[in-house]
């Protein structure tokens, strides 16, 4: 299995993927998870890739093998969509932080939705930052949209929501996993 | 026990296993996260920062001569910097185990190039281990250990971006205990005089063929016989993506790629009938196979540039074409300085002066960015300073504007001997001192600067100021870079200068806790904004432009330099 989270520095995208890879390893897989995080603070575009089966090779998912890309910002999206392989699931946090020269007028955000279309129909978007908001904390997006992905995944909701807690401080446990729960319910 | 790790988390660990009781760096990505561990998880271990690396591999050296086990870590530019020590360090007696690691970084994800630091094995003669995973990773610092006693040499482990930050399974092991250390004399073999270093010489050509035979014998180099129309030589990430891209082909993974197990490489020749050699960046390994008289493919095929991957690998050798479509044109999201950023007040000051800005390595090299585009020169650490140095010199005093950017951890890394050749040759350029009190590009370590060590305490404090006199300049200010009209007013004064002038532009890093940003938002009087954009010229994320108007975002931190550079009045604290 193959999956790439996608995003913007500071969506926990990093700690979302940590969660992924700890419990694919629960479940007896192999795991390995790459990222480029280097700049993540600056605002940059960050990626994470999570792989688990019985035995795995590269940290990195070769383009046309990817099978869920979990993407938090819309843009963010259509930069992956060559790793994607047939069949594989989208799903698009409804979500738009215009990058730099979007904000100064220089170019225009692109119509997102449409260039996914035209490479697949089988994507969704979720409202995970509405979902997010709703709960009084912005920050737990990423477990509402890791909920969205448990879906498309092991059925096993002990195991993920054990990993959500053991990876995360107790004040804001409670938190993330009714956003994982409210995630789940998205579909 | 199991755990998911980084390939740093798992060097970090296996020092800690190995028994290290000494470890030293400079913050650089991707290997900032090997002392970061060790200082966090591991305090029986004495890890520190050092202002630079070459100090590092020094002071490691040190705990090594006095029997403990070593380790210093660096990214792959770093060892530049350390080249001198590196160089000599193997013909003396090493005692306790010292390991070097160096994290490379092809595809620049965060770099100026992308050596391949390899070479550095092959020049200093000493032993190179190539990790290909987390699990070995931590394997191989035990291992390298070893072999640094064993044959009593500095041992290379190198790793690349794809496995310093990639994750999985590591097996934990138990800890060995660590050496007593012990004071010893060995003159003969420490100090390299010409006398002693030349008695020395042939030790390390006699321990080279010793490791050849070591390299012959060792599990870490080790044949899989499948398929052998095809044969694969790799190390590394780069074993991986073979290993993915192909994996009926027969295969000879070489943990320890230098020196190479000519033996084994020539079995495994001769058992294949196509020889492949896989391999990111330089043609290390296929050199040496080609050294052996044995004709391979490999960087006839596989690209120079870049980072490798399985795709990238099987396109290469079967000579397809790239599958998925063309890459769309896309608005790209780079990484940019922080909203609050101390560094755009003063290199819009420089701006409006007018000035060439020689940059350095840190957060402000992102000025170089449109629409800010205040960077001119970025080579290594410490260069901008003496990039100005050299122009000043040629162009004649005072006919040009030179300045040049450094930030503090920087300055203190190898910015202070340029600072001291621009006083004692008496250039005339305007040094700004970026002095943000943390290694912010890195993510905010701690350097001399601050005075505290990587285990919290506070050693010393470092009077900027009275240090940059000390190293002969006369004209010295410190500045807020958020007063952006005071700022520019000093750069003015300082380029009128008829020597050399430095500017310390000091407010904290905006991450920092200690920040000087009030935190809450500005606002654009809508009434007031005409539209005119000259707050959009210093790239500040927060600011958005739409309907001819500009817009600040919640994430505006009320630094304020906007404000004061809009010539309307139209930014301000409560409108």
């Amino acid at each position: 299995m193959n999956v790439i989270m996608a995003g913007v520095g500071g969506q926990g995208i990093i700690l979302a993927s940590d969660i992924l890879t700890e419990v694919a390893m629960r479940h007896g897989y192999d795991v390995k998870k790459s990222e480029i995080h280097g700049m993540a603070q600056r605002g940059g575009s960050v990626m994470s890739h999570v792989r688990f089966s019985k035995q795995v090779f590269s940290p990195i998912i070769p383009r046309g093998e990817c099978d869920i890309l979990l993407s938090f910002e819309e843009l963010e999206t259509a930069r992956y969509l060559e790793f994607l392989k047939p069949g594989a699931w989208i799903v698009i946090n409804r979500y738009k932080l215009p990058p730099p020269t979007v904000s100064i007028g220089k170019e225009e955000y692109p119509d997102v939705e449409g260039i996914v279309r035209k490479k697949t129909q089988r994507f969704m978007f979720v409202e995970a930052d509405n979902i997010a908001l709703s709960l009084g904390n912005r920050r737990v997006l990423n477990s509402v949209l890791l909920g969205v992905l448990s879906t498309l995944l092991e059925p096993d909701v002990a195991t993920w929501e054990e990993c959500i807690a053991v990876k995360l401080p107790e004040k804001v446990r409670d938190i993330n996993i009714q956003a994982f729960r409210k995630g789940r319910e998205t579909k | 026990m199991k755990k998911i790790l980084s390939g740093n988390e798992a060097i970090a660990r296996g020092a800690m296993e190995a028994g290290v009781r000494f470890a030293s760096a400079y913050p650089g990505t991707p290997s900032t996260e090997i002392l970061e561990t060790i200082a966090k998880e591991f305090p029986q271990i004495h890890a520190e920062w050092t202002p630079n690396e070459k100090v590092a591999l020094e002071v490691a050296a040190g705990a090594s001569y006095a029997g403990a086990r070593a380790l210093a870590a660096m990214k792959h530019v770093g060892v530049n910097v350390a080249a001198d020590p590196l160089m000599t360090l193997p013909y003396t007696y090493i005692r306790g185990g010292l390991v070097l690691v160096s994290a490379d970084d092809p595809d620049l994800f965060s770099s100026q190039n992308e050596q391949d630091n390899r070479n550095y094995a092959r020049f200093a003669k000493i032993p190179m281990m190539e990790p290909a995973s987390s699990a070995e990773a931590k394997d191989f610092v035990k291992a390298a250990y070893r072999l640094s006693e064993e044959f009593s040499t500095p041992v290379m482990l190198r790793t690349t971006t794809r496995i310093s930050h990639s994750k999985g399974i590591v097996e934990l092991g138990e800890p060995e205990d660590p050496a007593e250390a012990s004071l010893e004399r060995h003159p003969a073999e420490w100090v390299m005089l010409p006398a002693n270093a030349r008695r020395r010489h042939p030790v390390i050509e006699d321990r080279l063929k010793r490791l050849t035979d070591f390299s012959n014998s060792s599990r870490y180099n080790f044949i899989e016989i499948n398929d052998t129309s095809m044969g694969i030589i790799a190390s590394g990430a780069a074993y991986q993506y073979a290993r993915e891209a192909f994996p009926d082909a027969s295969f000879l993974k070489l943990g320890l790629s230098y020196p190479i197990p000519d033996l084994l490489v020539r079995e495994f020749a001769a058992k294949v009938k196509d020889l492949w050699i896989v391999e990111e960046l330089d043609p290390f390994i296929e050199n040496q196979v080609r050294e052996l008289g044995i004709e391979c493919h490999g960087k006839d095929r596989i690209p120079l540039c870049g980072e490798l991957s399985p795709d990238i690998v099987r396109d290469a050798v079967l000579g397809t074409e790239k599958k998925g479509a063309k890459p769309l044109n896309l608005p790209v999201r780079p990484p940019n300085m922080c909203p609050g950023c101390p560094h755009r007040g003063i290199l819009w000051a420089l701006k409006k002066n007018k000035c060439f800005i020689a940059g350095d390595i840190g957060c402000y090299t992102l000025g170089f960015l449109p629409p800010l585009d205040a960077i001119d020169t970025c080579l290594c650490m410490g260069a901008g300073i003496n990039h100005a140095h050299g122009m000043s010199k040629v162009l004649g005093d005072g006919k040009k504007k030179i300045a040049a950017v450094i930030g503090d951890s920087t300055f203190f890394h190898s910015g202070m001997t340029g600072l001291l050749n621009l006083a004692y040759n008496r250039g005339v350029a305007l040094i700004v001192i970026l002095d943000n009190r943390t290694t912010a590009m890195t993510g905010a370590q701690d350097h001399p600067g601050t005075g505290v060590t990587l285990d919290g305490s506070k050693n010393i404090d470092i009077d900027m100021e009275g240090l940059v006199r000390a190293l002969g300049i006369n004209w010295v200010q410190s500045i807020d870079p958020y007063d952006v009209a005071m700022a520019r007013q000093k750069v003015k004064e300082a380029l009128e200068q008829d020597g050399p002038a430095v500017i310390i532009s000091s407010a904290p890093c905006a991450l920092l806790p200690s920040r000087k940003v009030p935190g809450v938002p500005l606002r654009v009087d809508a009434d007031k904004c005409t539209g005119c954009k000259v707050c959009l010229a210093i790239g500040c994320p927060s600011i958005e432009f739409k309907d001819k108007k500009a817009i600040i975002l919640d994430t505006c931190t009320g630094c304020g330099i906007c404000k004061a550079i809009c010539p309307f009045d139209a930014i301000g604290g409560d409108v």
